[in-house]
């Protein structure tokens, strides 16, 4: 969500004294008559959305009186476009225009630059007539001298010169200052006075840049085109917290139909992701999620983000590839998966390619671990192509059988146990004392549990497992579960997930 | 020959002292990278295998004469001081390893390295590789993996995805096609260099007869390509594989360039300028895998008679 609100990027404006129409944004019926109050009339009402062409889709209204504005008020509040209902409207008073004009700054991938855009006729783009545009240099800066240039040669002179080379000058500025990746003014609108007044205003903040703006109070910091759905917001929360690795996750599909054609996507890396998901689409599938999971992330990420993907109802199969030699150690995703797998009792078929560092191992465990639930689970190294890897989904996936949500809620902690990075790690002594082995000191490759007086306890000092010594990688757990006695559970919460699927199995999520 | 790294190179590590420096450091060590020594401030005087640790470029600079490439380990939003000290030290060769760069930021530092006479590969890169020569960065993972993975040969691969980079090096190792230089030029929307700047250093480096590209929707590098190649400044036959479509547009997949914006980068377009330009676009991996060998085989073929 790292788009601005026309309101939000024009209080941007004019904090940096930029004009724009008297206006508020508001979502009440008192609060209009309050402001026509103070601006009087005609005003113009405007549906806040992310969407162009809001003129066209009816979310801009123009209003004589107040009967009309009060009406278009609380047509506006009901209105849906897409999938989106308008929650804002922002109410501005009408402004007599003489002439529309057109600024813009974006970052050309090209030219390695900044680069402004003028057109003197409105519409946006270089491509709209009489467009000119000019780089800017980030050392240098831009200078006002540069702006009156640039725009007179587009037919610019007089009044008109002045106030628009000032609003335009400022943008770069607020460019910088907020991180933008691209800064829109269209139209802006000269009155016949010969000021310049912003009409309307698109910012993009770089999702890199996010952190240092808390002010903007951006919640997912990721370029979508529409608000984040709760799903997407629930992988977004996980991400946030935990940075080994990376966790990106959004939904292509909303309202996933039971047609056996969609997929749950779970990749690793932008490309390998991306040719997977190719690789796919060309046997006749729609890929209902994206996800990635990559970057060297523990297993206890991964399992978040299968968890995640298996609450999408109706997905027919689930299908996790990534570039296929990878160097991250892919035995961290099969623990991940294997979890996630058999808490849900998987049903629909999953193929799980997972070349790279330790694939052999990873392919071991997934058969291992998995032959006990319903679903049919293949895994792949990376001798086996992609396309190879979505036959085979093809081939394990059966008419009419399709994921269903069952509700998920976190077990209770075994009596001993201690905080791991995102979890809590817990054991059940009780059970422990008839077991013969003691394995799950071995099976930690990190040192983390030692025995005494016969049960395994923490070893090492509790502060620094919790940050991060324990890596999660999900060994013990799952060697006690089918060697032990199942007396170690590591509990890893997923903020707002089952209140989610509590909801989809209610069937009311809108 | 190879492109931008061998054996020869003097390499300097930035962040040398944080968990991923030092883990890479070893990785560059055992590969056979020369390098030197590198870069913490507030860590002067340690050692990491044996290295020295200085708290400054301009120190380094100072004890080792001039250094060739600089690889960056330090965090995302230090990028941008350390790329310009580098820079400003006279290093005309950085690798910056990190993602999460803040854009404004890989401007600064594109406006800098311009002036300078200075290049750079990233932000987010896995790194570079010259098989049997040297490393770059991180790409490889495990000494063992990068022997196994990489061999030398006369194919370079520029790739705009880290994992991409290791699996089409990887298939084309298995398919008997060795590697002059394998680039990952970074995921991010700008990034130091695009691919058609490093198919002009491939052009230039004898030991090259190949290209094998992957690219990715968004962004105008593959546009760009096309562009070089029917100016006639790229003449090297050329084999490539857009990701990316199944996409829609105005979503960005994970990685940052990888969105079709405005129109632009669309997985269609790229297709038709590369294949109007002469490059063999592959819908598969098998495919382009495949092409590479036949294109190579008859590359080889026409040398020798
Ligand atoms: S393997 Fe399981 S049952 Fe045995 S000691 Fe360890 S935790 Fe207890
Ligand atoms: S205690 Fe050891 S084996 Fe268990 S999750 Fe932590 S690191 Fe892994």
């Amino acid at each position: 969500m790292a788009r601005l609100y026309e309101y939000q990027g024009k209080a941007i404006l004019a904090r940096y004294g930029i004009k724009i129409p008297r206006g508020k944004v508001i979502d009440t019926r008192n609060e209009l008559v309050d402001l026509l109050g103070e601006i009087g009339l005609p005003v113009v009402l405007k549906g806040q959305l992310w969407i162009t062409g809001r003129k066209e889709k009816g979310a801009i209204r123009f209003a004589d009186t107040q009967g009309e504005a009060e009406a278009a008020l609380s047509d506006l509040l009901q209105m849906t476009i897409g999938k989106f209902r308008i929650e804002k409207v922002l109410v501005e008073e009408r402004i007599d225009v003489e002439r529309e004009c057109f600024a813009g700054i974006v970052i050309d991938d090209e030219k390695k630059s900044p680069v402004l855009i003028f057109s003197p006729e409105g519409g946006s783009g270089v491509e709209a007539k009489g467009g000119v545009s000019r780089v800017i240099d980030p050392l240098k800066g831009l200078a006002r001298y540069e702006v009156v240039e640039l725009i007179k040669s587009a037919g610019i002179t007089g009044r008109s010169l002045t106030s628009l080379s000032g609003l335009i000058h400022k943008l770069y500025s607020i460019m910088r200052e907020y991180d933008a990746r691209a800064i829109e003014v269209n139209p802006i609108a000269l009155t016949k006075r010969g000021d310049a007044i912003a009409l309307d205003c698109h910012i993009t903040i770089d999702d890199y840049a996010v952190y240092r703006h808390p002010d903007l109070g951006i919640e997912v910091a990721r370029e979508f085109d529409r608000p984040p759905t709760e799903l997407e917001r629930i992988a977004y929360k996980v991400e946030a917290k935990d940075y080994r690795g990376t966790f990106y996750f959004f939904q292509i599909v909303d309202q996933i139909p039971a047609d056996g054609r969609h997929i749950g996507f779970h990749g690793a890396g932008g490309g390998g992701s991306m040719f997977s998901m190719d690789a796919l689409v060309k046997e006749g599938y729609q890929i209902a999620n994206f996800c990635d999971t990559s970057g060297n992330p523990p297993a206890s990420k991964v399992y978040r983000a299968a968890k995640i993907i298996l609450s999408q109802p109706n997905i027919a199969g689930y299908f996790a590839s990534g570039s296929g030699v990878a160097s991250q150690e892919q035995i961290q995703s099969a623990r991940g998966l294997v979890k996630a797998f058999l808490e849900e009792g998987l049903e629909i078929p999953a193929v799980i390619r997972l070349g790279g560092n330790m694939e052999e191992e990873a392919i071991r465990i997934l058969k291992e671990s998995l032959s006990g639930i319903p679903a049919e689970v293949e895994g792949y190294g990376k001798d086996d192509p992609p396309e190879f890897c979505a036959q085979r989904l093809k081939a394990l996936i059966r008419p009419g059988l399709f994921h269903k949500i069952r509700p998920f809620s976190l077990p209770e902690p075994f009596p001993y146990g201690f905080e791991t990075f995102s979890g809590i790690l817990s054991i059940n002594h009780d059970l422990c004392r008839n077991c013969d082995h003691k394995g799950c000191i071995e099976s930690c490759r990190y040192g983390i549990l030692k025995l005494e007086d016969g049960v395994p306890v923490l070893a090492l000092d509790p502060e620094l497992v919790k940050k991060g010594r324990c890596i999660e990688c999900l060994a013990c757990e799952q060697f006690c579960h089918f060697k032990g006695k199942k007396a170690i559970r590591i509990i890893l919460p997923i903020p707002g997930l089952s209140e989610y699927r509590e909801r989809l199995i209610d069937g009311n999520t809108d | 020959m190879a492109i931008l790294i061998d054996q020869k190179k003097k390499v300097l590590i930035q962040g040398i002292t944080g968990r991923e420096g030092r883990a890479r450091t070893r990785l560059m060590l055992d590969y056979g990278t020369k390098v030197i020594g590198g870069v913490t401030p507030g860590h002067g005087g340690e050692e990491v295998f044996g290295l020295p640790v200085y708290d400054t470029v301009k120190e380094a600079v100072e004890a080792h004469g001039t250094i060739d490439v600089s690889v960056l380990f330090v965090p995302g939003p230090f990028v941008r001081d350390a790329a310009i000290e580098a820079i400003e030290n006279g290093i005309k060769l950085l690798v910056i390893i990190p993602d999460r760069v803040p854009i404004h930021d890989t401007l600064t530092i594109v406006a800098l390295a311009r002036r300078k006479g200075a290049s750079f590969i990233g932000p987010n890169t896995l790194g570079v590789i010259s098989p049997h020569r040297a490393v770059l960065g991180m790409i490889g993972g495990r000494i063992e993996t990068a022997r196994e993975w990489f061999r030398p040969g006369d194919i370079g691969v520029i790739s705009r995805s880290g994992g991409m980079t290791t699996s089409l090096s990887y298939y084309l190792t298995r398919a008997g096609l060795g590697q002059s230089t394998a680039v990952h030029i970074g995921g991010d929307a700008v990034v130091g260099e695009t691919i058609p700047e490093i198919a002009l250093r491939f052009e230039a480096d004898p030991q090259t007869r190949l290209m094998v590209i992957f690219g990715e929707i968004g962004t105008t590098q593959e546009e760009n390509l096309a562009q070089a190649i029917r100016a006639g400044k790229i003449t090297k036959p050329i084999v490539a594989y857009i990701g990316g479509r199944g996409a829609k547009a105005g979503t960005r997949f994970s990685h940052a360039g990888a969105i079709i914006e405005g129109g632009r980068g669309g997985y269609e377009s790229k297709v038709a300028a590369l294949r109007s330009a002469g490059v063999h676009v592959a819908q598969t991996i098998t495919e382009l895998v495949e092409t590479a060998r036949r294109i190579h085989g008859m590359e080889v073929g026409n040398n020798q008679g």
